[in-house]
């Protein structure tokens, strides 16, 4: 009997079989639209508020690669400036929720009482207080604009991630090595934070890039309906809502072009955050 | 002799059938009181956010408007704002509680009177969208469940797409298809009663679907796939059942459980995005009323119309907690896993 060992491919091939050709071109098209929002003062043809009343709801052209919207500004340069308040949000969000959600699981998980059980309880509860809820009450109280949405997100967002972490931590606490570093002596910060904290930062780590999809989406929605980013500041959500006017009056592409990048970025989030739970094996709700 | 009769049957089996009924009494009793510890957990939530803010809250409240000395009296008066806190909080619960919601700023109304009015339009939206996704998504969750091979992966590569579309980008592009491009469905309004009334949501209810069209199609796809490959489904076909049944009886009905599992999320999602869709559509239910509320810095709407949505999704979850051990007996006994 022979037995069949699936050796390493050598090299750069590596990394070619390390994700699928789907998840591969979902990380170009965030990775273009990530490079081209963060260098849009570089790149970008035109100053994106730049009104031109002569040149007004332009189709694609060699002047306007993307034509213009209903005040003549130029669609590819408000798109490029619109990335960087649309991705900045949802950043901040992501990058909040996951180390609060981290810290809290973390606790959660390892305290066996009381405590894990109130954290529990905790999270429980402010799940029952949708994202986009939570920010519309935070706007409401400290005003329009993306600082209050995003606070509030990122605290809607920390019982996913403290859920998965708690629960994660849960089984990794009865396993072998951790209760071999007990036995050893080893003090508990140090266990937690150098053994435990690396086993789950894959699984947490796709569900937050799941989670960067979900707010954006409701960052951008925000903005569309007048509450987040204020003009003439662009953003994607923004640019759809300015651009109603035009489109009922059959001009569809100032809409389009925003509505095909959020489609876009969330699409290729998505895939690229269940390829990542996929191949660590665990399942996410 | 009929009396002698009865006297001596055998006594039917009591005790287990007393002991289940005694069980599911607790678990009842359990789920209410665990669904009015978290409405009260959320009321003080929702209420003492407004002592997040710093300064005066009578000028709080009072944003946007011109803080008359009588405005500032009335304001204090009607929120009590004189009072300590804590009496602040248990006012305005058993307000709730009697029906008395606070008055509104801008309509110079009664909240609840506000919201009444406008509460029809999006509990028929709400509605209208959960019969697209109950249709749509089982339908498309059964198709790609049953046809194997390029059919499935189409349809999931539709529903990863259909799952990315945010609700608000999906109201504009089947606005500039149906209303725009082919005329078919209106754009704005919510129409007279009747078909007229349906015809003008139809657009809206499935922007506001889309998301969850997706979500339940995908549940309903993996669940029935795992049910195809139990052992009762292969007993059942082996037995000569035609497909149909099989599928209806004996696949579909145990892959539920995780389908209304997810119901309490779609509901609060349905009632929180409905903000953004009836604000597209220009439809006057207290979705937009939220917006306007914000917009309009009056603040007991807000208040009010959270605490709604918040009850709304602790309660559907309650009801799908309750109604599980119905759909799967197993449950009941305890033993969720599978």
């Amino acid at each position: 009997m022979t037995l069949a060992v699936q050796l390493p491919q050598a090299g750069l091939r590596r990394y070619g079989s390390l994700l699928s050709p789907m998840a591969w071109s979902a990380l170009a098209v965030a990775a273009a639209v990530v490079l081209l929002s963060v260098f849009a003062p570089i790149l970008a043809p035109y100053d994106p508020d730049y009104v031109d009343l002569n040149n007004v709801l332009a189709g694609p052209g060699a002047q306007h690669l993307l034509g213009t919207d209903a005040l003549g500004r130029d669609l590819l340069s408000r798109l490029m400036y619109g990335g960087r308040t649309s991705l900045l949000g949802p950043t901040i969000v992501v990058i909040g929720s996951t180390v609060l959600g981290l810290l809290l699981g973390l606790v959660a998980g390892w305290s066996e009482g009381w405590l894990g059980k109130v954290l529990g309880r905790v999270f429980d509860l402010l799940f029952a207080f949708p994202a986009l809820l939570m920010a519309m009450l935070a706007i409401a109280l400290f005003g329009k604009g993306l600082l209050a949405p995003i606070l509030a997100m990122t605290i809607a967002y920390v019982p996913y991630v403290a859920r998965l972490a708690q629960s994660l931590v849960v089984a990794e606490r009865s396993r072998p090595y951790v209760q071999a570093y007990r036995v050893l002596g080893f003090r508990t910060p140090w266990v937690v934070l150098g053994r435990v904290l690396p086993n789950l930062i894959p699984t947490v780590g796709a569900q937050s890039t799941l989670n960067f999809g979900y707010v954006l989406a409701d960052l951008a929605a925000l903005s569309f309906i007048g509450l987040g980013v204020q003009p003439p500041t662009s953003d994607w959500g923004a640019m759809i809502e300015e651009s109603r006017g035009a489109l009922l009056g059959g001009y569809i592409l100032p809409a389009f072009w925003p509505a095909l990048v959020v489609v876009l970025v969330v699409v290729a989030v998505n895939v690229i955050g269940e390829e990542l739970s996929d191949r660590i094996g665990g399942k996410l709700s | 002799m009929v009396v002698m009769d009865q006297a001596q049957a055998p006594a039917p089996p009591r005790g287990p059938g007393k002991r289940a009924a005694n069980r599911a009494a607790a678990f009842i009793a359990k789920k209410v009181l665990a669904l009015i510890v978290t409405l009260l957990v959320a009321s003080l939530a929702v209420f003492f956010s407004r002592f997040l803010v710093p300064g005066d809250p009578a000028r709080f409240l009072l944003r946007g408007r011109s803080p008359k000395p009588e405005a500032l009296e009335e304001i204090t008066r009607q929120f009590g704002l004189d009072k300590p806190a804590w009496e602040q909080y248990l006012n305005w619960l058993g307000g709730i509680l009697h029906g008395d919601w606070g008055r509104s700023l801008t309509y110079r109304q009664d909240v609840s009177d506000v919201l009444l009015g406008r509460l029809p339009t999006t509990l028929q939206l709400v509605a209208l969208a959960a019969v697209f996704i109950t249709v749509l998504g089982l339908f498309a969750g059964i198709l790609a469940s049953l046809n194997k091979g390029f059919s499935d992966r189409f349809i999931l590569i539709t529903l990863t797409a259909a799952g990315a579309v945010p609700p608000f980008v999906a109201a504009i592009a089947l606005v500039a298809l149906f209303s725009v491009g082919l005329g078919w469905f209106p754009s704005f309004g919510s129409g007279d009663g009747g078909w007229d009334r349906i015809w003008h949501l139809t657009l809206p209810a499935l922007a506001l679907g889309i998301t969850y069209i997706a979500m339940v199609a995908r549940v309903t796809r993996s669940s029935m796939n795992e049910q195809l490959l139990r052992e009762h489904v292969e007993v059942a076909t082996s037995r000569g059942l035609t497909r149909g049944s099989v599928v209806a009886r004996h696949v579909l009905r145990n892959a539920l459980g995780p389908i209304l599992t997810v119901s309490g999320v779609l509901v609060a999602g349905l009632l929180v995005s409905s903000a953004i869709i009836e604000r597209t559509f220009g439809l006057s239910g207290i979705g937009q009323l939220l917006v306007q509320s914000i917009d309009r810095l009056d603040f007991a709407v807000v208040q009010a119309i959270v605490m709604v949505v918040v009850a709304a999704f602790v309660l559907v979850n309650t009801v799908v907690d309750l109604i599980q051990p119905l759909i799967d007996p197993r449950i009941a006994a305890g033993t969720e896993s599978r």
